[in-house]
């Protein structure tokens, strides 16, 4: 396994475009959620030329809808949901200097262009691994669209949140270069 | 047992508390006849417990392969995201929370002994009321809309649940639920081929289906395949197959042979677990079979994630 590479957000683009694909990272700080709705209802904000509820400047997006928390849980299992229902709204929030985001499943082009353009990475976190990354996540608050329920931007306190670099700012991709590896012709 | 022949309920079944009626069937030469009664409420209080076995408990099967499989991954990466997902079911099993926060749409298969008589309450409505006391109370997520192209309005309690029924023989309800992501069954796929396309055919779309899925449906996944009937035949027999327990191959030989076939051409990609590169694609392809037309050949493949959550019970 290589090195874990610590990070906090917010983070810079010089320490985002320092990150490589398959580096393995630890992530502390604030992290916020949003799936397709709460991107929706962003990206038609930006559209209409109106301010967003959050600052996206050096901040990390994680694409999940946690199950409702038991008495006495900060959150309930919250692992990553698929990525590409996002890409549609991505760039637009790239451009607005989005660093990062977190989910599973493959990416457009679109997103990559945009990711290299702005110096933004994509991390992987492991689909279905939801209680053990639930773990990481030490406090929630909604930020916005509580009508949403699960769907609504939290905003995440994470502590060595578990995930991998797949796809770096110089656009390398793991679910590219590694299956071709152990590809038996 | 059949309910003509059935003179009197056995002793055994008296002391287990099973209830009896007694039907006059008049006209018959007033012949009288038993069936048992089942309350409505024992089928929703089953119902709901099986969903919360099914989402807080891998199955022993599912648990075992992911194991072994993770001796012998030989992608670091690949290896990493398994043991997660092991520890992953581990910490969910022990504090009784979900495995995963998708908690599924709750689909239900129900085998109704036909000398069972449901008493007190729907018995749709039982299955349904079972859902929502499990999603509502068992901290499982709801994530059902009314409306699929319109209003998309969450229905807040996880209902309705998707219900097939089959009329069986016997005074038994057998009921088998299963919570099913959206991740790995919008990877599913469904094909009628031609019959001229023959085994190769199958195999092919069923390979390919699984392959151009990649890392979107959380791998290792198990792949249910339905082959034959009509339809929607072919797609309740795949989502039937991922209910058969992992290493269990289906009875016909050729069939099995099958299934074995497809799940090393499906390793042979490469995608491995999450997606990032292994020999762990697939944990299993479980196939089901129904006679079919003489100019068809449909073919329903039903992708399910690891977290395969499926339980069931004899009532
Ligand atoms: S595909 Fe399965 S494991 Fe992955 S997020 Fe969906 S339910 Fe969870």
């Amino acid at each position: 396994m290589e090195n874990v590479i610590r990070i906090m957000t917010p983070v810079t683009t010089e320490e985002i475009r320092k990150l490589r694909a398959k580096d393995n990272v630890l992530i502390t700080g604030v992290i916020y959620t949003a799936r397709d709705a709460a991107h929706k209802r962003l990206v038609n904000l930006l559209n209409e030329g109106k301010e967003l509820p959050i600052d996206l400047k050096g901040q990390i997006i994680y694409y999940v809808g946690p199950a409702p928390a038991k008495p006495g849980y900060a959150v309930g299992p919250a692992g990553p949901t698929t990525s590409y229902r996002m890409d549609p709204y991505t760039p637009q929030l790239l451009k607005l200097g989005l660093k990062g985001m977190i989910g599973k499943g493959t990416r457009s082009k679109e997103v990559i262009d945009a990711m290299k353009e702005h110096g933004a990475v994509y991390f992987g976190a492991v689909g279905g691994a939801a209680a053990l990354i639930a773990k990481s996540i030490k406090k929630v608050d909604v930020v916005c669209y509580e009508d949403l329920g699960a769907e609504a931007i939290h905003r995440f306190y994470v502590e060595d949140f578990p995930a991998i670099v797949v796809i770096d700012s110089q656009g390398n991709n793991l679910y590219e270069t590694e299956p071709k590896k152990y590809r038996i012709k | 047992m059949s309910s003509k022949k059935m003179t009197e309920p056995r002793r055994s079944a008296i002391k287990k508390e099973l209830r009896y009626v007694a039907i006059l069937r008049i006209g018959n030469n007033s012949e009288v006849s038993y069936v048992r009664e089942i309350k409505a409420e024992v089928i929703q209080n089953t119902v709901r417990d099986l969903f919360l076995q099914a989402n807080y408990f891998i199955g022993k099967d599912v648990y075992d392969k992911l194991k072994e499989q993770c001796e012998i991954e030989e992608s670091p990466v690949g290896k990493s995201v398994l043991k997660q997902i092991i520890e992953n079911d581990e910490i969910a099993s022990k504090e009784q929370i979900p495995i995963c926060q998708d908690t599924g749409l709750a689909v239900a298969f129900i085998e109704l002994g036909q000398e069972v008589l449901i008493v007190d309450g729907d018995f749709n409505e039982a299955i349904n009321q079972g859902v929502r006391e499990a999603y509502t109370k068992g901290f499982l997520r709801k994530s059902v809309v009314s409306d699929p192209v319109f209003d998309r309005k969450n229905t807040k309690d996880n209902t309705p649940a998707i219900i097939h029924v089959k009329i069986v023989p016997g005074d038994k309800v057998k009921i088998t639920v299963t919570a099913k992501g959206i991740g790995s069954e919008n990877m599913s796929s469904l094909k009628m081929l031609k019959p001229a396309d023959g085994v190769e055919g199958v195999k092919k779309f069923v390979v390919d289906t699984a392959v151009n899925a990649g890392p979107n449906p959380c791998p290792p996944i198990i792949v249910g395949v339905g082959i034959g009937g009509t339809m929607e035949m072919a797609a309740i027999l795949s989502k039937k197959a991922l209910l058969r327990p992992v290493g269990q191959y289906n009875g016909d030989l050729r069939y099995a042979q099958l299934e074995d076939e497809i799940l090393q051409e499906i390793n042979k990609s490469g995608i491995g677990p999450g997606g990032l590169g292994g020999r762990t694609t697939a944990l299993a392809v479980n196939i089901e079979y129904f006679p079919t037309h003489i100019a068809g050949l449909p073919v329903a493949v039903n992708i399910c994630c690891h977290a395969s959550r499926h339980a069931e019970k004899v009532i």
